[in-house]
């Protein structure tokens, strides 16, 4: 099926979209029981009678979930629950060990809240958040011998329980809409918002690579001008931010592809594709599936303070946005620069490079030239460049140091990337050190006089600004590595 | 020896604290009449006798060193199948968990191990604790030491059949809706469903949450008071465990003084359905109270009879999703796995084997209930029916310090007959019920026998929350009252086995 383009789409029809976003609390125990959250652990050795749902065993709160969870609730301006409870959501699967998770159903603990999110333009979207609830992970299906590691066609599944009651955060935003055009970007920016948050909040590293950070992008499309909303696709777990925007883009276009036929949506999960940015048909949600939620009768409720609540308001640290206009005007930027160093990723390492030491210019300098067109060139994130802030900030101290020249810094940076070691090093290895040894220089600048007499004569005569022409000639029989400035001194000494 | 047997749990501790009798030798002799009666009667599903002669010569060892006793040490209990036991099997009475070796102890467990309480062994029980007989096991059922043909009650009939057959001076139930009281009543022993809350449920394999609570049996209510004790108190392993000091029980079975208490008749329970004889032997208990210095009035609880449905929704409810978890994958029975049927297809196999009738009926019937749309009219109703519940206890206790009503409606009936019509056998716990649902204390002693079939009526006390000291005080009090009057314990009426 050839499908109508993005533009043709948007022609005719209005996004709305809803965002489910996963967060796996940093905290070290599970939801639940005693068990470490450690990643990469042996299979099913982080397990205990709770976790692994034996018979008799029962479940006692991580409180630090709890107050992670009111953290984030906070954060996203959310009303906190005077009085809330767990539900058991019922539903039959092996990687889940009492056969129902632990959730929260109609008591969240945090609702109605909202998060700005900006826009690769500038402008800013409101993004209205329905609720944030705790629950608990599941365990981790392997499906071995099926053509595409999923439980079809498989021949036996490998189940590790390790994962099973991490706890999880489940922020639902509401309905997103007059997007319009710009939902998938909207979509990609919230989600990249919402990890800031997340890690500024010291809650969870908010990976996405390593599942810490999943989300379902809920999609549906109704003829612009009407405000009914039309049946959605639940797209599940898509994680990484280039791929939500794919799949909100990638529904879009489906969406009214099946729509211009005159055909109908199915209301039905989907699974989003990596390689070509397509979605395909998951499980069909029809209205046979009831998880029976009720209020967990093993746990009591959870009553958080007010006291408590104020005090973790109190303590929030400085919200991204916020934090990103105190440092634009703290590196001098303008709008739009920020929002260069924004789009391009730059935030965390510009900032990581100035603690360890570099000038904001020399920092934003490096991390916006050489190293984003690298990343640029690669395809890669800003922040996955194999050097960290503290050598690129080693350069920059170099330099300052008059023990490189901005060519041969830019060669160490070339040495660090190309894994020859720390910038030191390359600069050792690869003899790079700016020469201003004068009797070194002193050869150098007598050849460049002889072979440039007229040259020689104007300085002679007062014209001082010809002095550029012999520094060149210099810097070239030196391969760059000479002191310029000291190249300049001695010229001038010598035909004064 | 015999006469070992015949040692109500004090009595026991003291002989062995004194050195009259070893530990080995007491646990020994019971397990010397568990192996003499225990084919007829069936009370024992597993008989652990490596262990309890271990447990016992460590009490021995202890007493020869000179080292300090706990007010049990020594004493043989029978423990009822529903506890995780480390390293026992754990059956539930069901085939689901046959040969499950669970890797870890409930609390109770643990707490009786540290109290150097003599574990004998594991007792039968209706299935997932879903049933007032103990038909339902599917380990056969266990016969009432009374008369051998006629059930123990439900579903801890093990743990009080092994009281009447003196194969344990002590026992452990779970109550639920009555499972520890109906039994205990049909049985001529004592059994005590203590406060929601007040013994830990970690390790108690969950038949419903907001229910289960396991609590003593014993021939006498200062055993059971002492084995209370022993059980009682916080667990941080439990959400819903009661952070709060364990009320002064064995000094409340030893006050034997009931003047100026005030009593309250539960109106409700009496009449149509209720055998001749127990009201009889109910009405002479009520006169006894007010021989010994109470005052008995008329209680009107009108709630009360909406209980049953309730409680028949919300069982079942909270059981279809505890019982969830047997799904053949981790632990238990595993049907048809034979490499070319899904993980789905297994499970659906092995709960279709694993499951008796009635554990079935209850899963469908809470599955049913639970489903949108059914949830507000059967699940939210008898959440509601549970609060009427409760204020009209609130009410009772308002004007009286104990309710009483019979324990059940009639004395034990003979296995089978009421085996294929659940709502006959869903009245044994009429009147059990609502403290359950209310989540308060309550007690049943045995207060004589009916005389048209010889066999035991059971009293039950109700106290509100956390005052299951009333329970103790006024049981301790009719108990003495009573063996007093006949000269001996109803026990010794009992036929030899």
């Amino acid at each position: 099926m050839s499908l109508v383009s993005y533009e043709e789409a948007l022609a005719s029809y209005d996004p709305v979209m809803g965002l489910e976003v996963h967060v796996e609390l940093g905290t070290k125990t599970k939801m639940f029981c005693g068990c470490s959250t450690e990643l990469g652990a042996e299979p099913n050795s982080q397990t205990c009678p709770t976790c692994l749902g034996l018979p008799g065993s029962l479940p006692v709160v991580n409180a630090v979930g709890v107050e992670s969870a009111i953290r984030i609730g906070l954060a996203l301006n959310c009303e906190i629950a005077e009085w809330c409870r767990f539900a058991r959501k019922n539903y039959f699967y092996p990687d889940m060990p009492k056969n129902f998770q632990t959730s929260q159903y109609d008591e969240p603990i945090a609702f109605n809240g909202y998060l700005d999110v900006q826009l690769e333009d500038g402008e800013v979207f409101r993004v209205e958040i329905e609720r944030a609830h705790m629950e608990e992970d599941t365990g981790k299906s392997t499906h071995v011998g099926g053509a595409t590691g999923r439980i079809h066609g498989a021949e036996y599944s490998l189940l590790d329980y390790n994962r099973a009651g991490i706890p999880l955060i489940e922020i639902v935003t509401k309905p997103i809409e007059g997007a319009g055009h710009r939902a998938p970007e909207v979509a990609k920016a919230y989600v990249a918002e919402l990890r800031e948050l997340i890690k500024a909040l010291g809650v969870s590293e908010a990976r996405m690579d390593k599942g810490q950070m999943r989300c379902d992008v809920n999609l549906s499309l109704r003829p612009n001008g009407t405000s009914t909303f039309g049946t959605r696709s639940e797209t599940k777990n898509v994680n990484s931010l280039r791929s939500v925007e794919r799949a909100a883009r990638f529904e879009i276009m489906r969406h009214a592809t099946v729509l211009t036929d005159g055909g109908t949506i199915v209301q039905e999960t989907r699974h989003f594709h990596e390689e070509d940015g397509s979605t395909t048909s998951g499980r069909i949600k029809d209205n046979a599936e009831d998880y029976r939620y009720f209020p967990e009768p093993d746990l009591v409720p959870v009553a958080p303070a007010r006291e408590w609540v104020e005090e973790l308001r109190a303590g929030l640290p400085e919200m991204p946005r916020v934090r990103r206009a105190r440092l634009q005007a703290e590196w001098g930027l303008t709008d739009k620069d920020m929002q260069s160093v924004l789009n391009a990723g730059a935030v965390e390492p510009i900032s990581d490079t100035i603690a360890a030491g570099a000038p904001a210019d020399q920092a934003r300098k490096w991390w916006m030239g050489e190293l984003a067109r690298r990343a640029n060139e690669t395809g890669t994130e800003l922040s996955e460049q194999p050097i960290t802030p503290a050598q690129v900030a080693r350069v920059c101290a170099l330099v300052a140091e008059g023990k490189l020249n901005d060519k041969l810094a830019r060669q160490v940076i070339e040495g660090v990337l190309a894994g020859e070691g720390e910038p030191d090093q390359v600069v050792e290895k690869r003899g790079l050190a700016v020469v201003s040894d004068d009797s070194a220089l002193g050869a150098a600048v007598d050849q460049a006089i002889a072979d440039n007499p007229d040259v020689a004569a104007k300085i002679r005569d007062g014209k001082v600004q010809a002095v550029g022409a012999l520094v060149g000639a210099v810097m070239k029989t030196t391969r760059g590595q000479a002191d310029a400035a000291r190249v300049k001194d001695l010229i001038l000494e010598k035909l004064a | 020896m015999t006469e070992l047997i015949k040692y109500t749990a004090a009595e026991t501790a003291s002989a062995i604290a004194n050195g009259e009798v070893s530990a080995v030798e007491v646990a020994q002799a019971h397990l010397d009449r568990i192996d003499a009666v225990d084919k007829k009667v069936n009370a024992f599903l597993h008989v652990d006798t490596e262990g309890a002669l271990a447990a016992a010569r460590k009490v021995d060892d202890k007493r020869a060193k000179g080292e300090r006793l706990s007010p049990l040490a020594g004493v043989p209990l029978a423990l009822k199948d529903v506890f995780t036991t480390r390293g026992i099997p754990t059956t539930c009475g069901s085939k689901m968990l046959e040969g499950w070796i669970p890797p870890y102890d409930a609390t109770l467990t643990r707490r009786l191990k540290d109290a150097d309480v003599v574990i004998l062994g594991k007792t039968n029980m209706d299935e997932f604790a879903m049933g007032s007989s103990t038909e339902n096991s599917a380990y056969g059922p266990t016969g009432n030491p009374w008369d051998l043909t006629r059930i123990p009650g439900g579903s801890g009939g093990g743990s009080a059949a092994a009281l009447a057959a003196f194969e344990a001076p002590l026992a452990i139930g779970t109550d639920t809706g009555g499972s520890i009281r109906q039994p205990g009543a049909v049985t001529g022993t004592v059994g005590v469903k203590p406060t929601y809350g007040a013994v830990s449920r970690y390790g108690l394999v969950a038949f419903s949450s907001s229910l289960d609570q396991g609590g003593p049996c014993a021939r006498t209510v200062l055993d059971a008071a002492l084995l209370h004790e022993a059980i009682a108190g916080h667990d941080p392993l439990d959400s819903t465990s009661i952070d709060a000091p364990v009320p002064a029980v064995v000094e409340a079975a030893k006050m034997r003084d009931i003047r100026g208490m005030r009593i309250g008749i539960v109106k409700e329970f009496a009449g149509e359905g209720y055998q001749a004889g127990v009201m009889q032997r109910f009405n002479e208990t009520v006169e006894l109270l007010r021989e010994l210095g109470a005052e008995v009035v008329e209680v009107s609880c009108p709630s009360f009879t909406l209980a049953l449905p309730a409680y028949y929704l919300i069982a079942p409810s909270e059981c279809s999703s505890n019982l969830a978890r047997f799904d053949a994958m981790r632990y238990g029975l595993r049907v048809g796995d034979d490499g070319t049927r899904s993980a789905e297809q297994v499970t659906a196999l092995t709960r279709e084997a694993g499951f008796g009738d009635e554990v079935k009926r209850r899963i469908i019937l809470g599955t049913y209930a639970l489903s949108s749309g059914y949830y507000d009219a059967y699940y939210g109703s008898a959440q509601k029916v549970r609060t009427l519940i409760s204020r009209d206890f609130d009410a009772a206790f308002a004007g009286v310090d104990v309710l009483i009503s019979p324990t059940t409606p009639t004395t034990a009936f003979p296995i089978g007959e009421r085996a294929d019509d659940p709502m006959a056998m869903y009245l044994a716990d009429l009147c059990t019920i609502p403290s359950n649902l209310a989540g308060n204390a309550a007690m049943s002693l045995p207060c004589g026998l009916a005389p048209e079939d010889n066999l035991p009526v059971g009293l039950q006390i109700i106290a509100p929350a956390m005052a299951d000291d009333r329970l103790y005080r006024v049981g301790g009090t009719v108990e003495a009252a009573l063996n007093d009057k006949w000269g001996h314990t109803l026990l010794e009426e009992a036929p030899a086995l």
